[in-house]
């Protein structure tokens, strides 16, 4: 198999009218969602273009996936914009990509046209008769290193960079996901993330996959727990790949104490670190359910590493992010870029068929990160340098310790700021925390939310980590920040955390 | 009811709490906030919010959440 369409079509001819995709609105069975989808791509073809993006802005629904699969049906690549994202940081990601189209519905009708020329509303293309020769001779000239879509994560410098993943990329991931998750029909997928978000890749793909079911959560949902647990409940999901801090609503207002998770036995999460105290909440409430810490970039396709959970944690050990996946080959590189295989602590470098085709327009970003192998002087291989500092321990699985950027020089010390965050997090009242370094004044800075006072935290940290790393500052919060993708927005706090009360 | 408009003040700043009436539907307060916000009035007004509270319908607006407090409170 070389395009990703011919999973979803398989899955169509053996499952037909099985449901595909759910969310608060509509239903899409397998047979209605390749027919839906190739009505999309069939008015493309009018663009006569190959491997150009085309951008799609509309909210995370059944209808959204359709044109998806709509726009790789034309043989172009699809780019997510969700209706929420300010109009500014739409404009950025425009200026770069330069999208050839957008697919938009008459709900986002101003916004679209504002943003594009060229855009096909959703409604109208769904008055298209298909034309299948055409799509056909379309899909006889693609191959599995096409572009599948691009994916926009924050650049350091502001300006958004463009991962694009190709057929190949997914087909190797979402395998490998299905495989090792036993992703099958009966699967009943709780979508959380947004489509613009690397880990829905997962959901979305390897649903198509095992012809299993994805059931989109209402967004809203998340702020009203017992509603979540009903919703869940009533569309039986029993798997969900969530980010952290999802997990951590439940976990923090003790959900599960006041409604059962019927079905759910499968607990994945990604995107950030998952506090262990949050984690063996859920862990005894759902004694039973397989629980796995996927780690890795949008650039080696959404995941490279993972550990399913297989012993038990104290609040204040570190989940280990484990080994790598199938097909994907992940080591350490030191300072000098030699290869570590003792427990001294290196970056994280990946190679093999997760790995994107690179940075969307960008040649210099992507020159930083997609590299030569350096331990390979004889033929071209192409490696990614994930910026992810991690080391082995003593069961040969790797710790996350972390952001290269985020390792610190301090009075001498080198210190890592996860593990004075892993120190603070693992006592009970804290609710969450941040910790950041200001290098002009050479001060550890922590930020936190929870019904805790200061002198306690320096009291419950003095058992966890040495004196160097006790923060300087301490910042109590009501809230934390979080950025677009929902993790703590440390470059924020970096900034601001003065005004907010930090001296 | 001044306290509480404070903590909402407090929590996010440039919001007309006082004449929103759609805090939910309208996306002024989103999940991660709903959660600070009840661990934050659990706190400063000692009652217990339970995840059964936790409703659209009692974190709308200003009075709306007025209520469950005096509701729990009296009940505490």
């Amino acid at each position: 198999m070389k395009n990703i369409l011919e999973y979803l079509e398989l899955s169509a001819q053996k499952y037909m009218t099985k449901t595909a995709f759910t969310d608060e609105m509509k239903e899409l069975n397998y047979c209605q969602c390749v027919e839906y989808s190739k009505k999309v791509g069939t008015q493309l073809l009018e663009l006569k273009a190959k491997r150009q993006p085309i951008a799609v802005l509309m909210d995370k629904n059944v209808e959204s996936l359709t044109c998806f699969f709509g726009v790789v049906y034309s043989g172009n690549f699809y780019v997510v914009i969700d209706s929420f994202m300010p109009k500014d940081r739409i404009e950025k990601i425009f200026k770069t990509l330069c999208p050839i189209a957008l697919i938009s519905d008459y709900a986002h009708q101003d916004l679209a046209r504002s943003l594009h020329q060229q855009v096909y509303f959703y409604e109208d293309l769904m008055k298209i008769e298909i034309d299948e020769e055409a799509l056909q001779a379309v899909r006889n000239q693609m191959i599995d290193t096409d572009p599948l879509y691009a994916l926009f994560t924050s650049g350091s410098t502001g300006v958004p960079k463009g991962a694009v993943v190709s057929h190949r990329n997914v087909i190797n991931y979402a395998s490998w996901y299905k495989e090792t998750f036993d992703i099958n029909e009966k699967t009943q997928f709780g979508s959380q993330t947004p489509f613009y978000f690397s880990m829905s890749v997962s959901d979305v793909y390897s649903t198509i996959l095992a012809g299993a079911t994805l059931h989109i959560i209402p967004k809203k949902l998340f702020s009203f727990p017992i509603k979540l647990i009903e919703y869940m409940n009533e569309k039986k999901v029993n798997t969900i790949y969530w980010v952290p801090s999802a997990l951590c609503i439940v976990a923090n207002l003790k959900v599960l104490n006041y409604a059962d998770l019927e079905y759910v036995d499968k607990v994945l999460f990604a995107g950030e670190v998952m506090p262990t105290k949050q984690l063996n909440y859920w862990i005894d409430k759902l004694p039973h359910a397989m629980f796995a810490n996927l780690f890795g970039p949008t650039e080696t396709t959404d995941i490279c590493t993972y550990y399913i959970v297989d012993r038990k944690f104290n609040d204040d050990e570190v989940l280990p992010i484990g080994k790598a996946c199938q097909n994907c080959d992940v080591f350490l590189l030191d300072e000098n870029d030699q290869e570590v295989l003792d427990n001294r602590e290196g970056e994280l470098c990946a190679r093999g068929s997760f790995l994107a085709l690179g940075y969307y327009n960008n040649e210099e970003k992507t020159k930083e990160a997609f590299v030569q192998n350096p331990l390979n002087k004889s033929y071209p291989e192409m490696i990614y340098r994930t910026g992810d500092l991690v080391k082995y321990n003593e069961y040969g699985e790797l710790i996350y310790i972390t952001r290269k950027d985020f390792q610190i020089k301090h009075m001498g010390y080198r210190i890592e700021l996860g593990e004075i965050e892993a120190a603070v997090n693992s006592l009970a009242k804290i609710q969450n925390c941040a910790v950041i370094f200001d290098e002009e004044s050479d001060k550890i800075v922590l930020i936190y939310t929870g019904k805790i006072v200061d002198k306690e935290i320096m009291e419950g940290i003095s058992h966890k980590i040495p004196h160097y790393m006790y923060p300087n500052v301490i910042v109590k919060m009501k809230v934390m920040p979080y950025n677009q993708n929902g993790k703590i927005d440390r470059k924020w706090l970096k900034g601001h955390y003065k005004e907010i009360g930090g001296k | 009811m001044e306290e509480l408009l404070d903590i909402l003040n407090g929590l996010k700043p440039g919001v007309d709490f006082e004449n929103e009436k759609n805090l939910i539907e309208d996306r002024i307060l989103d999940s991660l906030d709903v959660m600070n916000l009840t661990v934050e009035l659990n706190d400063e007004f000692d009652i217990e919010i339970t995840p059964l509270d936790i409703l659209p319908e009692n974190f709308k607006s200003v009075e709306a959440m007025y209520a469950l407090i005096t509701r729990l409170q009296d009940e505490g």
